[in-house]
């Protein structure tokens, strides 16, 4: 019998087939899958808000400011999943302290802090002029002292609101979104590379991995954007109806989604989407063809054990059936959010196929694995690397968003400003 | 007055502050004399492993001894070492297990459920592994925190108390040694008995070995037994494509064996 404290990591949702070696088990789950479906969410969110302001594109305008807040409210979510992975998450920040720089995880608190700084200044600039309205709007006001506190500190003591000062926040945001693409980029394409780095993994090892790392992320974040973006906007929209109904006379128009916006949101989303694709099948078709001695095992885990979830569910629902519903003429905003959503789940199959994917086959390339998800969690470990670890990342993000867009208002009123 | 507190001046002085301040310490590390001369001259010990396959029986007396020896529990599937077993039938299929890494032996001849005729086999053989203590190890390479590092005589160990536990290691390593520690929950693997060789023991897995099929040794001194053997005679790796090079040598390694 093995002792309730002795725990083997792994060996609750992983199934052996064949031989595999014994110490081999389906080490990376979900959360592993998680992590770069966030950090990828990230970066094309920030990319998305960064097509306004340095080649602005102004129809992308109302999404920008979105895009850009929620992308900061996804920023601390993006390593919450490699908390619940790590087996000693109290060392967490060990990396930052004692970086091993041959290792390309050894670079993500450097990155990831990088990152963080661009888009909370950029965020600043753009709503550093809000700050201080809000201070002079809530002077005097009876309740509101410690929200205008808060408002005083976020302007850090920048009061100036003249026209030249406004123009510098321009240009400030401007070079901020500027430098951002890259270092998202790299944050992402890093990400792919701990991946397509891993010698011993015949799925992983490819230099292609962080490129189409980067394309898909930048499609999963266009997604997560349109849709997040019609969902409140339709939220509003219905608020705004229901309030006018009630005999609400300050409603004076309901304004719902701009279907501009989509269409141009709709037109990145396809160009990257079929940059990611094409990248995705070239991987596949140079594996098939140069047909190393790995490739009768990966064969027999896409072409059989993955079929479904890689050629149905990915390539499929995922990528065929929204890139049909994109193009298909006389676009609506329903099929639109069915895309988006589909394209959503079609990049997360993609992570999903990668990291668990290239945990299906032994290292000895004589036997199988499979990973059953934990639904119902009986210890911490279950929760942690279970639905329960999934849905609790899933869902931070929006609770953040909240909290961030009480202090910086990215959608419906207050989007005509800036 | 060029030195006054100008804005230009006080950004210079506080990005070069927030660098010094940013230096980990670790590049200011003091050496111990012993370290220091290690670090300067080639050190003249390199461990390496020899296992004769051809002696192998599969008994899994090195796998039991070895987790004894280094506290592995006993009833997990994990271990540091493991015997695995090959038999090749007349179909030119190979049929390889390994189960509880072999520890209990091989007193049967069911192979998963399958029952393999005599007359069906045409070789079968076991194959003990253990950790390759690579001279280009790529555990060591991907670890985030330098947790894991190559001591200057070969051997690639583990500090308990700096794993993170992010399991990059296990990943990275082609041979598949690496696992979970059970109960301190850190990345675990075999060290050839470290705190054995060191004191001039050897390590459990070849004092268990009532056949000699492993045997150890320094492979920078050429009077030593293993390493005339691995001069002399025609020995293997496991999976030098990887380019890690292997320190653990086979002698009588079938090119079925994974």
């Amino acid at each position: 019998m093995i002792e309730p404290s002795v725990y083997v990591h792994g060996l609750e949702w992983t199934t052996k087939e064949l031989f595999t070696y014994p110490n081999e088990f389906i080490y990376w789950s979900v959360q592993i899958v998680m992590y770069p479906y966030m950090t990828g969410l990230v970066a094309g969110a920030f990319v998305l808000s960064s097509l306004y302001h340095v080649f602005g594109q102004k129809d992308l305008k109302d999404m920008a400011r979105f895009s850009l807040v929620f992308s900061l409210a996804l920023l601390p979510v993006a390593a919450m999943p490699l908390l619940l992975h790590l087996q000693q998450p109290l060392r967490a920040l060990h990396p930052l302290f004692t970086p091993h720089f041959t290792s390309a995880i050894s670079a993500f608190g450097i990155v990831f802090s990088t990152y963080g700084l661009i888009v909370l200044s950029e965020i600043w600039f753009v709503y550093r002029k809000h700050f201080v309205e809000q201070v002079h709007a809530l002077k005097g006001k009876k309740g509101a002292g410690l929200k205008r506190l808060v408002f005083m500190v976020l302007t850090l003591g920048a009061m100036d609101t003249s026209e030249e000062a406004l123009a510098k926040d321009k240009r400030a945001v401007s070079i901020m979104a500027a430098v951002g693409i890259p270092v998202a980029c790299f944050l992402h394409g890093y990400a792919g590379f701990i991946f397509g780095s891993v010698k011993a993994n015949a799925l992983w090892m490819s230099p292609l991995m962080p490129v189409i790392f980067i394309m898909s992320a930048v499609v999963s974040g266009i997604a997560l954007c349109m849709l997040t973006y019609i969902v409140i906007m339709e939220f509003k929209k219905i608020k705004a109806a229901i309030a006018k109904g009630m005999g609400d006379e300050s409603v004076q128009e309901i304004k719902g989604v701009e279907m501009d916006v989509i269409g141009k949101a709709t037109r990145y989303l396809i160009t990257f989407l079929v940059a990611a694709i094409s990248l995705e099948i070239l991987d596949l078709i140079f594996r098939g063809y140069t047909a190393m001695k790995s490739w009768d095992i990966l064969r027999s885990v896409m072409y059989g054990k993955d079929f479904v979830n890689i050629f149905i569910l990915q390539y499929g629902l995922g990528n065929l059936v929204p890139f049909i519903m994109l193009l298909w003429p006389k676009r609506t905003l329903r099929r639109v959010a069915i895309a988006t959503l589909l394209i959503l789940f079609g990049v997360f199959m993609m992570r999903w196929n990668v990291v668990i994917g290239g945990q299906a086959f032994s290292l000895s390339f004589a036997g199988f694995m499979h990973y059953h998800l934990p639904i119902i969690p009986h210890n911490l470990e279950t929760f942690k690397e279970g639905l329960g670890g999934v849905l609790l990342v899933m869902v931070t993000p929006y609770v953040l968003f909240w909290i961030i867009n009480k202090f910086t208002p990215s959608i419906g009123e207050a989007t005509g400003k800036a | 007055m060029s030195k006054k507190c100008s804005r230009r001046n006080f950004i210079k002085k506080s990005i070069a502050g927030a660098v010094a301040a940013g230096l980990p310490l670790s590049a200011f590390k003091l050496l111990a004399p012993g370290e220091a001369r290690a670090a300067l001259k080639e050190s003249n010990l390199r461990w390496a492993f020899l296992v004769d396959t051809r002696k192998c029986v599969g008994c899994g007396f090195c796998v039991k001894a070895c987790k004894k020896e280094n506290e592995v529990p006993y009833d997990v599937p994990v271990t540091r070492t493991w015997v695995e077993r090959y038999v090749v039938t007349r179909d030119g299929r190979t049929h390889i297990d390994s189960p509880m890494g072999g520890r209990d032996g091989f007193t049967y001849k069911r192979i998963r459920e399958e029952e393999i005729p005599d007359s069906e086999i045409t070789k079968a053989f076991f194959v003990p592994k253990l950790c390759n203590q690579c001279q280009n190890p790529a555990c060591v390479q991907v670890c985030p925190v330098g947790a894991t590092y190559q001591t200057t005589d070969g051997v690639v160990l583990v500090d308990r108390t700096w794993c993170i536990g992010c399991g990059y290691c296990i990943m990275a390593c082609p041979y598949g040694v690496r696992f979970f520690h059970p109960v301190h929950k850190v990345a675990e693997k075999c060290t050839f008995c470290y705190h054995r060789i060191t004191k001039g023991l050897k390590t459990a897995c070849v004092d268990a070995c009532p056949f000699g099929a492993r045997r150890i040794g320094n492979i920078k001194d050429e009077n030593d037994p293993v390493t005339k053997t691995i001069l002399t005679e025609r020995v293997a790796v496991l999976k030098d494509e990887y380019g890690t090079k292997p320190h653990v040598f086979y002698l009588g390694l079938d090119e079925r064996v994974r």
